[in-house]
């Protein structure tokens, strides 16, 4: 039972760290990029070729992928994104998911269809036993790094510099720029780092969802949930969110398997239904 | 102040003229069941897919909803009149009636979710119905067929008298049949006071609502009407093909649908039907050269068509619909 | 002296602010009243809290004796009570012909008719002519509303407001933006309103107040300052010291 919980936490951990990107990027440009699951599959697919290909170790590999999708995040910001942030809702819905596709069908073209499999270093492999809960070391371990980075994420929003320019261009982007803020600039900033962190959380992802190319579509929903469920304007707001979502998933998925997937869909249907805004938005007056 | 009258009537009459290029379309359309007696099956799904996409611009194109899980109702409608002719009423009229009210039902039961809440919580409520109702249909094997289809439909002949033949002779007069008749009554709809409302909440909710109209009623009607359309091109499927696959509530029907639409131009009731023939085209041509990679070419085209293309084609269109004949007017007068 | 539109202790907060501090508020029946204040007053909040645009933290709003404060906006205008926008808001992708008739239809309960043509029913034309000759909008009536100009516009604007037959008129700032050129048409359509439509005006330029307005009411942080004839208000040393410390601060 414990141990259900604890994979859970492990589980919205990582999604956490895969859609927080997202949350702030749609807070900040109110720009809705459903290809956010495509930089997650970017970062997992680099761990894949580093390992397998050039030997690398896997810790190594996790840096690595942060940076290399964070590059890619800059170069496809600048070129594509771009133009497209004064359009509305429509065309950046179907932008996005013509990036999806393209995504999607490259990776099965470069990658094979078959889901990836890595081998972990042999000190995360396995489980602790601590008083009778199996607490499994890879877990614990995405739990750590996660939680570090998590930590890491609300300092820097909240108590710094960049992090408090950030918030007010969340808030109001006009009176930001009015106020001297380089909202474009941050937000370049922003969606590199977004996408490097989705990039992190797609190679920590491999072991625990799997990689295969139609990762973007599969995990579409779940990035969105965590972002209209946890609102777009804090980083406690998605955490929470991420964290309910993980928890209700390994659950369901245990106890009533036939229909696992089913329950989150519901649970946001009618998350959705009571609270339009999402659970912890904040009250815009 | 009679004669100011007679001016807005004139006015209100000529926004709903029938303009000649809809006349040829219409001829046209029916025309090709001459022209290209070997395609008939494929010009059968292209009719399809354009009342899927006229239901779509019924909610997108006139009241402003984007909705990611519109085949959640192209499913509901396959998946009804599939099981209804399964079970022992073969009557496709029937089946039809029964996939449009079960797929209405369902718009209706969807529309406070829709109407309430911002562009974003409409597209995780459209998406999650969808993934809801592919779930169910996934998991409920021995009502659906599962993941194997559902299979043994038989349909009776068309009104008792046009049975279905191996060559979609029947499927595409039946298909264009619904499609105008239907097209017809949105049309009417569009140019009626109610149509007239939907704009105005499209063009200004504020001002809609300063204006005595009551917005969350009007986008739930409509959208209960667009459902059913939907669920009419899904019973087509089920009706046609006498099968029904579980891959018509995927998401790529969903983001398929509203590629059509934007390819055409939402918003004139003609949008559909001129991107669902480019689009099956695109469908066609690319499938011959790399049929596994297709999404691919799609998704290009879809960057490539928001980033650019879309002032093109649309320049295109508006060309021949409104200022080519705008000029034979003026010439003649 | 009967009071068609009234506000009993009407309080909005926005978090720590009290826009609206307890307003008690009366519109006589056939008023020419004018609201004014300085900027940031609250003036345009209270017009939106008597159309339910917002909902008030506290108090009531009453409308022809009947209490209207959980009523949605499309309600209040059923029940007669229409109002213009500080900036135009309009329909950009109609004429002004398809926006007086929309309002027109609307008014006569015909929004809901799917099947019906527009053109078909005899009263919404007639009625929709009659605007269009009273507020002088014929000759442009077929043209598109985002390439009017925008004292043009305005025109609409108020039109469009006046087509819904109201008992109760709400005019945020008629005249604003407005060129010296178009102003005197628009301010002599607004002159000629019919007298047993009660009007509500806020605005700035006191030409317009002095020429125009019966009653005066004077907003400030809120709340209501002064309440009055004109020519006394005008008088009134604490309501110039509002507006000159406004000016000194600008």
């Amino acid at each position: 039972m414990l141990t259900i919980l604890f994979d859970g936490i492990a589980y919205g951990m990582v999604l956490f760290v895969l859609a927080c990107g997202l949350s702030v990027t749609m807070g900040l440009m109110n720009f809705v990029n459903l290809a956010h699951g495509a930089f997650a599959m970017l970062g997992g697919y680099i761990t894949v070729i580093l390992m397998q290909r050039l030997g690398v170790p896997f810790l190594l590999t996790l840096p690595l992928a942060f940076i290399g999708v964070a590059l890619v995040g800059v170069v496809l910001e600048r070129v594509l994104y771009r133009p497209m942030y004064g359009k509305n809702h429509l065309d950046q819905v179907m932008f996005t998911i013509g990036i999806v596709f393209m995504a999607v069908a490259g990776a099965d073209y470069l990658m094979g269809s078959s889901q990836q499999i890595i081998k972990l270093p042999a000190w995360l492999q396995g489980r602790f036993n601590i008083g009778g809960v199996g607490i499994g070391k890879y877990r614990l371990f995405v739990l750590v790094i996660c939680g570090i980075l998590a930590f890491s994420l609300q300092w820097g929003f909240t108590k710094t510099r960049f992090g408090s320019r950030l918030r007010a261009s969340v808030d109001d982007a006009r009176v930001a720029r009015g106020l001297g803020i380089p909202v474009n600039r941050l937000f370049a900033l922003t969606f590199a780092l977004g996408s490097g962190l989705a990039g992190l959380g797609g190679a920590l992802g491999i072991e625990l969802m799997g990689l295969d190319p139609s990762f973007p579509l599969k995990f579409m929903i779940y990035f969105l949930v965590v972002v209209t469920v946890g609102g777009t304007s804090t980083i406690t707001g998605p955490f929470f969110a991420a964290m309910l979502l993980g928890v209700a998933d390994v659950a369901g998925k245990y106890f009533v398997p036939e229909i696992g997937a089913f329950i989150i869909y519901v649970l946001m249907v009618i998350l959705l239904i009571v609270r339009p805004d999402g659970l912890f938005a904040r009250g815009r007056a | 102040m009679s004669m100011l009258e007679d001016r807005v009537r004139a006015s209100l009459l000529a926004a709903r003229r029938w303009h000649g290029a809809e006349i040829a379309f219409w001829l046209l359309a029916l025309a090709v069941f001459w022209l290209f007696p070997r395609n008939l099956l494929l010009l059968n799904e292209i009719a399809i897919l354009a009342l899927f996409a006229l239901s779509l611009d019924l909610i997108l194109g006139f009241a402003g909803i984007v909705s990611l899980g519109h085949a959640a109702f192209l499913g509901l409608g396959a998946y009804a009149a599939g099981l209804l002719a399964k079970h022992g009423i073969g009557d496709p009229l029937v089946g039809l009636a029964f996939a449009m009210v079960v797929s209405g039902l369902a718009g209706l039961l969807a529309s406070p979710l829709i109407v309430k809440g911002n562009d974003l919580t409409r597209l995780m409520v459209t998406l999650g119905v969808a993934l809801i109702l592919h779930e169910i249909a996934n998991s409920w094997g021995s009502l659906t067929g599962g993941a194997d289809g559902l299979q043994g439909i038989a349909i009776n002949p068309v009104l008792g008298l046009f049975s279905f033949d191996l060559f979609g002779k029947t499927a595409y007069l039946y298909s264009l049949s619904v499609l105008f008749v239907l097209f017809l009554v949105a049309r009417r709809m569009m140019n009626s006071p109610f149509g007239l409302s939907l704009r105005a909440i499209r063009d200004n909710s504020l001002r809609a609502a300063a204006s005595g109209v009551p917005p969350s009623q009007r986008l739930a009607l409509i959208y209960t009407i667009a459902a059913s359309y939907a669920g009419a091109a899904g019973a087509l499927i089920a009706q046609t093909s006498q099968f029904v696959s579980l891959d018509v509530l995927d998401f790529h029907r969903s983001a398929d649908v509203m590629l059509v639409l934007i390819i055409g131009g939402p918003g004139y009731l003609y949008g559909g039907m001129i991107g669902a023939i480019v689009f099956k085209f695109l469908q066609d041509t690319i499938s011959a050269f790399t049929p596994q990679y297709w999404m691919f070419w799609i998704g290009l085209f879809l960057v490539l068509f928001v980033l650019r293309g879309r002032t093109l084609i649309h320049g295109g269109v508006k060309l021949i619909m409104f200022r080519l004949p705008a000029r034979v007017r003026g010439k003649r007068s | 002296m009967s009071a068609v539109l009234q506000t009993n202790a009407l309080v909005k907060t926005f978090g720590g602010i009290m826009a609206t501090d307890r307003i008690d508020f009366t519109l006589e029946k056939g008023a020419r009243h004018a609201l004014i204040g300085p900027n940031g007053a609250g003036k345009t909040t209270f017009v939106n809290l008597l159309t339910g645009v917002l909902q008030p933290t506290s108090g009531t709003v009453v409308l022809n004796g009947e209490d209207i404060t959980q009523l949605s906006r499309e309600s209040r205008v059923k029940r007669g009570m229409a109002r213009t926008f500080q900036i135009n808001q309009l329909f950009s992708t109609m004429t002004p012909l398809a926006m007086i008739a929309l309002v027109t239809s609307e008014r006569l309960g015909y929004g809901v008719r799917a099947f019906s043509k527009l053109d078909h029913d005899r009263r919404v034309i007639e009625e929709t002519a009659a605007i269009l000759a009273q507020f002088r909008l014929e000759d442009i009536m077929d043209n598109s509303i985002a390439s009017l100009p925008y004292g043009k516009q305005r025109q609409v604007e108020i039109a469009a407001a006046f087509a819904a037959q109201p008992s109760v008129l709400l005019l945020d700032e008629p005249a604003a933006g407005v060129p010296e050129a178009e102003r005197r048409e628009l301010l002599n359509i607004v002159g000629s309103l019919p007298s047993d439509v009660s009007v509500l005006l806020i605005e700035h330029d006191m030409d317009i107040i002095f020429r125009f307005a019966t009653r005066i009411t004077v907003l400030v942080n809120g709340r209501v300052l002064a309440d009055g004839d004109p020519t006394i208000i005008a008088r009134d040393p604490a309501v110039r010291a509002a507006y000159l410390g406004e000016v000194s601060h600008a």
